[in-house]
């Protein structure tokens, strides 16, 4: 690890104007430590946001729900209010990780942490989304990679939070030296053929000061399932979030995002479509689930997901109509 | 080397362990290979035989050296040995306090790195030190002239000769620096220049195996075991990258003819099986801190051998062994790997040297999972014929395995011993790969087998309609194994077990059986001394060192017992190899080995302990007795247990009575001392351990994830020296088991051979979540072979586990997982061809 100057900011304002030259924001730091120990950077600054108040705050307003980008995962994952009406959010986050990580991650730095694939994390692997000239995932050892929009790099999405947050659309607020912005999650993250060196539109002096999440509409129910191999201390090999608005059983609206599926959080439109205005039952569950998966293009060792996901799609259907 | 000449032919794990070999005849003396040594004294001594609560408990007549303490009865009338004994030094280690090798800070101590090659195979054309050598800190830095670990050619001539070591894998270490922080260190290995000409490589077993598949070795190629056990047999044939097959059978030799037995056999069962590599992930890495002086070599290591790490390093060093002294005062986990020198502690001392200051050196995870080891892979054919009454005729096992550049891979242990058949072949072949040498990793050869063999014992059960609890009955001779079938069927709820696959919703529970096998090993070189000082205090002093077992504890207990003291009275002074020789600990020989020595010395102080006090005191040593931290005085012999004339029994009741220390302070001189070490086995046919263990499992039908829900392990090791112990090794073994039976995979990246998860992250351990309910249970096994009867657990603790999920799984699915690790994706695929068949119900 190299050595860097450390900053403490105490204001938003501060922390921009010391984003130049090689400066990283550290949150929680768990991303961030991982990242510098094996050498994938060498950032001349770190600018701790830590101690910046007021950029820890879960609120709720006429628009919805309001969260401080220092809301540690273990705080989402227990708050009354996140728990009540965005269960899906408070699952992901308290599904994440281990109990000692949700004590430190934030959730800032759990949307904006880099991917996990394991030639990405290791220094001797210059891929793609390091200015190389390969993936090696592709024809390499891809069991934990992208079922979707895996042609040019087959990173998966790390972030738990981004799933519900982006099924109930929710929307970051970025600040930056020439002000702020209102970005859609949906348009936030950008796929390897928009910009293969980077997951999000987040620019280098831009701190994520705020997570809206939009007013739920009435009889809406969201739920999450991570699916690992194991339950502590590990990743899915797929996660989904599914938000529905219901009139007794029938579903007025579907909203669908699979984690571990894409270099996005991948939105199941078709999914979505097909439960529209019908009976939510095992019958179409379990058709949303199948049309879940399609278009996916799976790689030589991670068919299996295709199964997992369409198991825990339509059980996460399913739980709501039950709930 | 010479060191691994004398190591493999002691009777440790190296001859269980694998390709090839032989089961070692229990406990091989050195002295029984010469038999005109003179004889010592014996007596003749009735000692406890036979399975405590069955009806073959009894009492066996042997002949024991004279000078030997009379037999331990059974622990039920002990009162310290057999107890359930917290660990002494469970506060020390759960406060910090405990010194580990990675603790230890010497004053003007360096840190180091090492320079490890990214390329699998490569010849090294130059190596440039000098940025590494101005870098800021930097003491020294040294270039590997020779690499331990990997297999040697035979003949050296048939490869090039080479500037520097050839790069045969991927982490291979091949230069270090020593620097004043550990940070100046690691970044000063950045600045090594290595100049490499990459050469093709295969890392698949697969691969390896073709005709025209990169050679790991020009060569036939040999590998030294350990004392921990590890490499194949020498001058072996071989073809390409495939070494052997060795043909074996139990004991050695093939047993009958196989195709005689398969003519015989009424119903024939047949799979193949693979098991992946495993690295032994201890919690702490391999590391010294070596300390070079004009006098003599002082190194602190995490081992599980201080006395084979001291053997090593005055081989490479040149040293007297006088020379050398290791000292090892707690131990992060080892698992068979721990057992050398090895390149760690050659770098670490040739810096040390270099600098002329104390060297750290404690590896990194990623070097941790690439360079000290592993558990080969295998790919088991199997083959089993019987009669329709369960009768075994034959057993065929052909199997192949990879330990990377070393050798070792069979896995024929349990094909080989654990049941009785009359025609027995097993054929097994290492086949080189460019990957990291394997070592010996508990129960060598061993898991890997049971989970072949003890899914094609089930699946014969199941085809000849016979429960495989009532199968097993029929062929499996071990007294003990029998009582822990009936134990544990009983404790699981056997009688519950349904038809494979009988649950109809997407989450399935069954029930499954696995049986282990392992074997008496005994190492001669145990000895102790224990001391007893005017003030009452009592230590016992023995290079044997604490893996995690707690033989620190049973110590304790041993020397308590004889002393009439507790446990905690007791100061163990344990892992140096300043005190007697105390064994290696691999092949689960520690308690088995050192306890008898331990109890011989403990006897033997007492003695001239009573007899200094009887005179002191006016009186005779066999009026004295000692218990409960007292010393009775009576005016007779107590033990005269037989009673007056009249048939009636009599307590006599002591005259006085004074405390250990008041008694203590009696003695004429200020410390007492008796050193002893241990006889031979008093009884040396073959002995085995073993244990059966029971799984239920819930498999997702849907999402391929298999929950291990309880376990109940019922296991033997001789007398249970300290329950509390024995068990936490049988849950240690069974979480180990079900981590290898479920998640870990050491998975190298096929075009370029590195490893993608060389980290505890993606190299999966089972965790908390994972940790199903265990239940323990021992059966006392006497069968007065030493002072104290001990045998081991470590090793069988952790055998049967995959085995008996993997049986689970069936009885749950109907379906076969034959390949380790079960993840999702392969309990999908089993499921997916099954349903192919029409096979699963959902
Ligand atoms: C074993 C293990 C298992 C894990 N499992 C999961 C899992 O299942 N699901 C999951 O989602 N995560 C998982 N994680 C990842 C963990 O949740 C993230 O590392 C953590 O959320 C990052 O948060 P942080 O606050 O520590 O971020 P940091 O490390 O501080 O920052 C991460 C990145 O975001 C940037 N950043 C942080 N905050 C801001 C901000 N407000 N504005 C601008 N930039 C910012 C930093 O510059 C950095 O690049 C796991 C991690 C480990 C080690």
């Amino acid at each position: 690890m190299n050595r860097f100057e450390w900053t403490d900011a105490a204001t938003v304002h501060e922390a921009i104007s010391q984003l130049n030259g090689r400066a990283v924001v550290k949150a929680g730091g768990v991303d961030l430590l991982d990242r510098l120990k094996e050498g994938l950077e060498a950032p001349q600054r770190l600018v701790n946001i830590r101690n910046i108040r007021g950029l820890d705050r879960i609120e709720e307003g006429k628009d919805g729900l309001r969260i401080g980008p220092l809301v540690t995962l273990a705080r989402l994952s227990e708050d009354k209010l996140v728990l009540e009406r965005y269960t899906a959010l408070a699952q992901a986050a308290g599904r994440a990780a281990t109990p000692q990580i949700r004590n430190m991650a934030t959730a800032g730095g759990n949307l904006l942490q880099r991917p996990r694939c394991w030639y990405f994390r290791q220094e001797e692997f210059h891929c793609r989304r390091k200015g190389g000239e390969r993936c090696f995932a592709l024809d390499g050892e891809n069991q934990y990679h992208a079922i979707f929009d895996n042609q040019l790099c087959a990173i998966v999405h790390p972030s738990a939070l981004a799933v519900p947050l982006m099924a109930f659309g929710a929307r970051v607020v970025l600040t930056g030296s020439k002000g702020a912005r209102e970005v859609e999650l949906e348009r936030f993250f950008v796929t390897p053929e928009q910009d293969i060196m980077r997951e999000n539109i987040i620019a280098p002096d831009e701190l994520i000061t705020e997570i809206k999440v939009p007013r739920l509409q009435p009889a809406t129910r969201s739920f999450y399932i991570k699916q690992g191999e194991k339950e502590s201390f590990d990743w899915p090999v797929a996660d989904v979030c599914a938000v529905l608005q219901t009139k007794g059983n029938v579903c007025l609206k579907a909203s669908i995002v699979l984690g571990a599926a894409a270099p996005v959080p991948w939105r199941a439109s078709k999914a979505e479509a097909s439960l529209a205005g019908k009976v939510i039952n095992e019958q179409s569950a379990r058709e949303a689930a199948r049309l879940s998966m399609e278009g996916a293009t799976p790689l030589a060792q991670n068919r299996y997901k295709l199964a997992v996901f369409e198991a825990i799609v339509r059980r996460a259907i399913l739980r709501q109509a039950s709930s | 080397m010479a060191l691994q000449q004398s190591q493999q032919q002691k009777p440790s794990a190296a001859e269980a362990k694998t390709a090839n070999t032989s089961i070692p005849n229990a406990a091989r003396n050195p002295s029984n290979d010469e038999p005109n040594k003179k004889r010592n004294a014996t007596r003749r001594e009735v000692l406890p035989a036979g399975i405590v609560g069955t009806e073959g408990m009894n009492t066996v007549e042997r002949e024991i050296p004279a000078d030997e303490p009379p037999a331990l009865k059974v622990n039920s009338s002990l009162a310290v040995i057999g107890r359930s004994t917290p660990r002494l030094d469970g506060r020390l280690k759960v406060t910090g306090k405990a010194r580990y090798t990675a603790d230890v800070r010497l004053p003007g101590m360096l840190f180091a790195q090492v320079v490890t090659s990214r390329y699998p195979h490569a010849r090294i054309r130059s190596i440039d030190t000098s940025l590494a050598e101005r870098a800021p800190g930097v003491r020294a830095v040294y270039v590997l002239d020779r690499v331990l670990g990997n297999a040697e050619l035979r003949d050296k001539s048939k490869e090039l000769p080479a500037k520097f070591p050839i790069v045969r894998f991927a982490g291979q270490p091949i230069a270090a620096v020593a620097a004043t922080t550990q940070a100046e260190a690691d970044d000063a290995a950045r600045l090594f220049k290595v100049e490499y000409e990459p050469l093709p490589f295969v890392v698949d077993e697969d691969e390896a195996r073709k005709k025209d598949a990169p050679l790991v070795f020009p060569g036939a190629a040999d590998q030294g075991g350990t004392a921990g056990g590890g490499g194949g047999p020498q001058g072996v044939t071989q073809e390409g990258n495939v070494r052997g097959p060795v043909k074996s059978g139990p004991r050695g030799r093939p047993a009958g003819d196989i195709n005689r037995g398969f003519a015989e056999a009424e119903v024939t069962v047949e799979g193949e099986f693979r098991t992946q590599v495993q690295t032994h992930s201890a919690l702490e890495t391999h590391g010294v801190v070596a300390d070079w002086k004009e006098d003599g070599l002082t190194v602190y290591a995490s081992t599980q051998g201080t006395s084979s790490v001291r053997d090593e390093f005055a081989a490479i060093f040149k040293l007297k062994k006088s020379q050398v002294r290791v000292v090892t005062e707690f131990m992060g986990g080892g698992f068979g790997a721990k057992f050398g020198a090895g390149n760690v502690g050659v770098i670490a001392a040739q810096l040390s040297k270099k600098a002329g200051a104390p060297v750290r050196l404690m590896l990194t995870r990623k070097d941790e999972h690439l360079s000290v080891g592993n558990r080969p892979s295998s790919i088991q054919k199997l083959r089993v014929g019987a009669k329709r009454d369960g009768t075994l005729t034959a057993i065929h096992l052909f199997s192949y395995g990879t330990a990377g550049t070393g050798t070792g891979a069979g896995a024929g242990g349990p094909a080989q011993n654990m049941y009785k058949c009359p025609n027995i072949l097993t054929e097994e072949a290492d086949v080189f790969t460019h990957a990291g040498p394997a070592a010996a990793f508990r129960a060598p050869g061993h898991p890997q087998g049971c989970f072949a063999l003890e899914q094609t014992i089930d699946e014969l059960a199941e085809k000849l309609g016979i429960d495989p609890v009532a199968l097993r009955d029929r062929i499996d001779e071990s007294p003990a194994r029998r009582e822990e079938r009936r134990l544990g069927a009983e404790r699981i709820g056997w009688s519950r077990r349904r038809r494979a696959g009988s649950d109809t919703g997407p989450v399935k529970r069954g029930l499954g059986v696995a049986q282990s096998i392992w074997y008496r090993f005994v190492n001669m070189d145990s000895a102790c001394e224990v001391r007893v000082t005017q003030d009452g205090s009592v230590e016992i002093l023995s290079g044997v060192q604490d893996i995690g077992g707690g033989i620190r504890t049973v110590l304790a207990q041993v020397v308590a017992e004889e002393l009439g003291l507790k446990a905690s009275d007791i100061t163990v002074r344990i892992g140096d190899t300043a005190y007697p020789a105390g064994p290696a600990s691999g092949g689960s020989v520690t308690t088995g080995s050192i306890t008898p020595a331990a109890r011989n010395a403990a006897f033997k102080v007492k003695q001239q302990f009573l007899e200094e006090v009887a005179s002191a005191l006016g009186t005779m040593p066999e009026y004295l007795k000692l218990g409960g931290g007292q010393v009775a005085v009576f005016d007779r012999n107590p033990n005269w247990s037989d009673g007056d004339r009249q048939g009636r029994s009599y307590k006599a009741a002591p005259i006085k009575s004074l405390s250990f220390r008041q008694a203590a302070s009696r003695l004429k001189t200020e410390q007492i001392a008796a050193r002893a070490s241990r006889s031979d086995d008093y009884e040396k046919s073959r002995a085995t351990y073993g244990g059966v263990q029971f799984a239920e499992v819930a498999v997702d039908t849907e999402t391929g994830v298999i929950k291990v829900e309880r376990v109940v392990a019922v296991h033997d090791c001789g007398r249970p020296m300290n329950p509390l112990t024995v068990e936490s090794q049988i849950n240690g073994g069974v979480l180990q088991g079900i981590s290898y039976a479920l998640y870990e995979d050491r998975i190298l990246d096929r075009n370029t051979g590195l490893m993608v998860n060389p980290n505890l992250e993606q190299y999966k351990i089972v965790g908390s979540r994972e940790t199903p309910r265990i239940e323990a249970i021992l059966i006392e096994e006497y069968t007065g072979r030493s002072s104290t009867d001990a045998g081991g657990i470590g090793e069988p603790a952790t055998i049967p586990t995959a085995a008996a999920v993997a049986n689970a799984v069936y009885n749950a699915t109907g379906v076969r997982v034959r390949e380790m690790p079960m993840t999702p994706a392969r309990v999908l695929a089993a499921l997916q061809s099954a349903r192919g068949k029409g096979g699963v119900r959902s």
